[in-house]
């Protein structure tokens, strides 16, 4: 018998990696049924009005066209805001596509056409003729300040005197940052594919980061409570996208309905920029410090857009009154209702502008009152959340700095800017902190063993490319005290048991938790079964005293005894334990997060303003990570989400049209992998007994926190320009 | 064999017949004129393994083999290969044993939501028989068609480098074979 080691804290190979690299794994518009129609969906040409007219006869007459959908003959949907209101819904009235004649947002959906053949849908489309009752519209925050209204969010009172402080401050920094509009462009495009079964109910193959949010959703939308079922095996990227159901679902149920047949909706990517997004914002800030670089004041106020039915909130100034030490934090948050769609949550939202002000800001202030911009961060150093009143449970930021800037070479640096030039080059070091939370939320799983002995674990989440089937599986293993092979993660059917929606860095704290419980309340249902058995060897034995190996239960120093673990499933019928886990209440005194410090190099030529982010270091405090191979990869694709947010992305708007402009992958700039140099990632050593039971924070948005400010400040350090408006693009650096 | 669906109406527009081998598997396809390669192999013989990213050869997600050359199936028209010889992301695993660079993508973790995955390999492995790139640098560049929004870039150049000697001495083999 060989000694068992526990999979969880190993590099592992992906369980799914075999599927995605031989093309097996299947995502939601790839599923074929027998019959199935296919939806185009036609979006408005203006963005604020009423549809006066659609004439929808000649794509009708198009032969293979069965139906063309409007908001005339749609089938019935729900007319209250309550049924629209899913686990993600920001507060108002949620948009109800095809509900009425009003035009809300330019390129909304208006019509739905379902025909034998993409091609032919999406022809037909093109012969729909609309005529519209235009109103004016509003879609730039920066000239409608002047309807802002403060937040409907929960922000700490001001703490202190920040005016008074800054007042007295030895030295200031006031400044101005904006950051624009960017879309979450997952390469897989949103899709539902709708199996409509004999019975009426439906199975709905859908893109999405919460099966059991959409099922409610539909339930409710359309009254069909008990009769709908989500699977989504496989995501095809998210970031956010999918935390809301977007309409391409509620569209492709009501032509599934319209025609008792099956149908897919897609969006192409055009349409991919017709729902929600980052918003467009305006961060200002006021820091006052003391000569030697002691944090006195702060002053954070957002500024950002929201629709006009929804007003979309995340956590955008927070940061400033948690992340230092400091007596006087003045936190405000507006926003400006426009003609346009809601904004939605985009990964790491709210921390990756609003962190991104307060890192440049603290930059400024290192060189305005001449300290190293690390030294100046450590300086400020708490282990004290002030906006909650709380210690945090850990936070070994002070480890990631000091780590971060060895790798790195920081020392080696020299502060002035533009004294850091290589030949033609402008080369410059920058660098910030990073913060996310580390939530946990209520989750449940089920752990069985099938007929062949083999553990199978349940819930229903998502794996948008985060290695969840991967973790959960090592989770499984070591709880369980199964080899790897032994055990397979099965999630993505709103049928298991609930987890919440897969974002916000919480799926391994909560639904990991969850899957924890119920292989050990299984382990010891398996050692309470076989105690049941009269003179059984087991009986008196503790959880700890027994082991599986090969399909047996034995007992480890006498391993002879032993019991096949089919049979005792055969006796007992399946044995099967469902575990929920609800937040801890040992968290409620403390704060939780996780932290990063990111250390990048720039090298900008001097003629032409290109920049070239060319190494990166970010060093990570989350805990314990469980799978150190897709976490370190969770890092560097939040690292690439930092420099494309510092350096390429922006949806740009035309406001005369109120609508998108580079609504294309040619257009809407991410990185390519020629803009991408190396990414070093350190997790950095982190003891947390209090944040839950694994010990472990998340990692799928720390790794963006923070980047496009390390990037920004690096390219201060190299020109002596500070671009205060992102991304920054060559022409902001001519 | 027609594969063109057979509802009223559409039958009247014609449909033209073509002999394509895909994954070494020769097949007689009946094509609607307009038809892309990529909707071909999605929508009408179901090898979905090859991703529709953006439909506009803006993404790469689409790269297919073809006659060994790596192309953006969603920017040319099936009924213009007739005759070809078509490698997806379904024919590059010989059996159970994964494709060199296959086995590296996993090994390093080249991807992480996987729809990016079947683009990159095959324009990975077409890169190679190209036989240009050499330096970190060259293939970079010459991968950059190849959009990851994951941003799983290190880990897919890290395994492309492991696997382009493996790659190309199989290459040479086929090669060999073909003559």
């Amino acid at each position: 018998m060989t000694v068992k080691t526990s999979p969880v804290g190993k590099p592992l190979d992906r369980v799914d990696g075999p599927m995605k690299v031989q093309g097996q794994a299947k995502y939601a518009g790839e599923f074929p049924l027998p019959g199935l129609l296919y939806g185009h969906i036609v979006n408005s040409t203006i963005a604020r009005g009423r549809i006066l007219h659609i004439d929808t006869r000649a794509a009708e007459a198009v032969p293979g066209i069965e139906a063309v959908l409007t908001h005339e003959n749609r089938p019935p949907i729900a007319s209250y805001d309550k049924p629209y209101e899913d686990d993600d819904a920001a507060d108002g009235s949620p948009f109800r596509p095809l509900f009425n004649d009003r035009i809300l947002y330019n390129s909304q959906p208006i019509a739905l056409v379902v025909g034998e053949s993409l091609e032919l849908a999406r022809y037909a489309a093109s012969l729909i003729k609309v005529e519209y009752q235009t109103e004016e519209h509003a879609t730039d925050l920066l000239t409608n300040l002047d309807q802002m209204s403060t937040a409907p969010a929960d922000l700490p009172g001001p703490r202190g005197d920040a005016k008074q402080a800054l007042n007295n401050a030895a030295v200031k920094v006031e400044v101005q940052y904006t950051t624009p509009v960017e879309h979450h462009n997952p390469m897989e495009p949103h899709a539902s594919t709708v199996h409509y079964l004999p019975d009426g109910t439906l199975e709905v193959y859908d893109k999405t980061q919460g099966v059991q949010n959409c099922m409610r959703y539909l339930e409710d939308v359309f009254d069909m409570e008990g009769q709908i079922r989500i699977l989504t095996p496989f995501v095809g990227g998210a970031f956010g996208s999918g935390l809301r159901p977007q309409h391409q679902l509620p569209l492709a149920v009501m032509a599934a309905l319209k025609l008792k047949r099956s149908v897919r909706v897609s969006f192409a990517r055009q349409q991919m920029f017709t729902f929600g997004y980052r918003p467009r914002s305006i961060q200002r800030l006021t820091m006052g410090a003391s000569s030697d670089g002691q944090l006195q004041a702060i002053y954070h106020q957002a500024i950002a857009q929201t629709s006009r039915f929804e007003d979309y909130t995340e956590q955008q100034v927070e940061w400033s009154g948690m992340l230092y030490k400091c007596p006087n934090v003045t936190l405000d948050y507006q926003l400006v209702p426009l003609d346009v769609y809601t904004p939605l949550d985009m990964r790491a939202p709210g921390g990756t502008i609003g962190v991104y002000a307060l890192e440049c800001a603290m930059d400024e202030l290192a060189y305005a009152a001449n300290i190293d911009p690390v030294e100046l961060r450590q300086k400020n150093f708490t282990d004290f959340n002030a906006n909650e009143g709380k210690p945090y449970s850990s936070k070994a930021l002070l480890e990631c700095y000091e780590q971060g800037a060895e790798r790195f070479g920081w020392s080696k640096r020299t502060m002035a800017p533009r004294s850091m030039q290589d030949g033609h080059q402008l080369i410059g070091w920058g660098m910030a902190t990073g913060m996310w939370e580390a939530m946990q939320m209520p989750a449940s799983a089920k752990a069985c063993i099938d007929a062949t002995g083999k553990l199978i674990v349940s819930s229903a989440t998502t794996d948008i490319g985060t290695g969840t089937y991967t973790v959960m599986t090592q989770i499984a293993a070591e709880a369980m005290g199964f080899p790897m092979d032994q055990v397979e993660f099965k999630l993505g059917d709103s049928n298991m048991a609930k987890a919440p929606l897969q974002g916000g860095s919480f799926t391994v704290s909560s639904v990991g938790s969850a899957v924890q419980k119920a292989c050990q309340e299984l382990r010891m249902k398996l050692l309470d079964t076989v105690q049941q058995t009269p003179a059984s060897p087991f009986s008196g034995k503790t959880p700890d005293e027994i082991d599986f190996a090969d399909g047996w239960l034995f007992i480890k120093d006498a391993p002879e005894q032993r019991v096949k673990l089919t049979d005792i499933a055969a006796e007992t019928g399946a044995l099967e334990v469902e575990a929920s886990v609800e937040p801890g209440e040992v968290r409620d005194g403390y704060a939780t997060g996780t932290h990063s410090a990111v250390f990048v190099e720039v090298k900008v030529d001097e003629d032409t303003g290109m920049v070239k982010v060319s190494r990166v270091v970010s060093a990570v405090a989350a805990g314990r990570v469980v799978n150190p191979k897709t976490a370190s990869n969770q890092i560097m694709g939040g690292v690439v989400w930092g420099v494309s947010q510092a350096l390429h992305e922006e949806t740009q708007m035309d406001h005369n049209l109120g609508r998108f402009m580079n609504h294309s992958l040619a257009e809407y700039h991410i990185p390519v992998q020629a803009d991408i140099g190396d990414i070093d990632v350190i997790f950095v050593e982190e003891h947390d007994e209090i944040v839950n039971a694994l010990g472990s924070k998340g990692v799928g948005e720390i790794g963006i926190v923070g980047v496009a400010a390390a990037v920004s400040n690096a390219i201060f350090h190299a020109t002596g320009k500070r671009v205060r408006d992102l991304p920054v693009t060559l022409d902001k650096l001519m | 064999m027609s594969s063109t669906k057979d509802h009223s109406g559409v039958t009247t527009v014609a449909t033209y017949p073509i002999a394509i081998e895909i994954n070494g598997k020769p097949q007689q396809l009946d094509v609607h004129p307009w038809t892309t390669l990529l909707d071909l192999l999605r929508e009408q013989i179901g090898l979905t393994g090859t991703k529709k990213g953006c439909d506009h050869g803006q993404c790469g997600a689409c790269t297919v083999l073809l006659n060994g050359k790596r192309i953006n199936s969603c920017l040319t028209i099936a009924v213009m290969h007739d005759g070809a010889s078509l490698t997806t992301v379904e024919g590059l695993a010989s059996g159970d044993d994964l494709h060199p660079m296959q086995a590296a993508f996993v090994k390093h973790d080249a991807f992480q939501c996987g729809y990016c995955t079947p683009g990159q390999l095959c324009s990975a492995v077409g890169m190679t028989a190209e036989g240009r790139a050499e330096t970190s640098d060259e293939l970079r560049e010459h991968m950059s068609g190849n959009l990851c929004r994951c941003g799983a870039y290190p880990n897919i150049l890290s395994a492309i480098e492991e696997a382009m000697p493996a790659t190309r001495e199989q290459l040479e083999r086929d090669k060999g074979v073909s003559r």
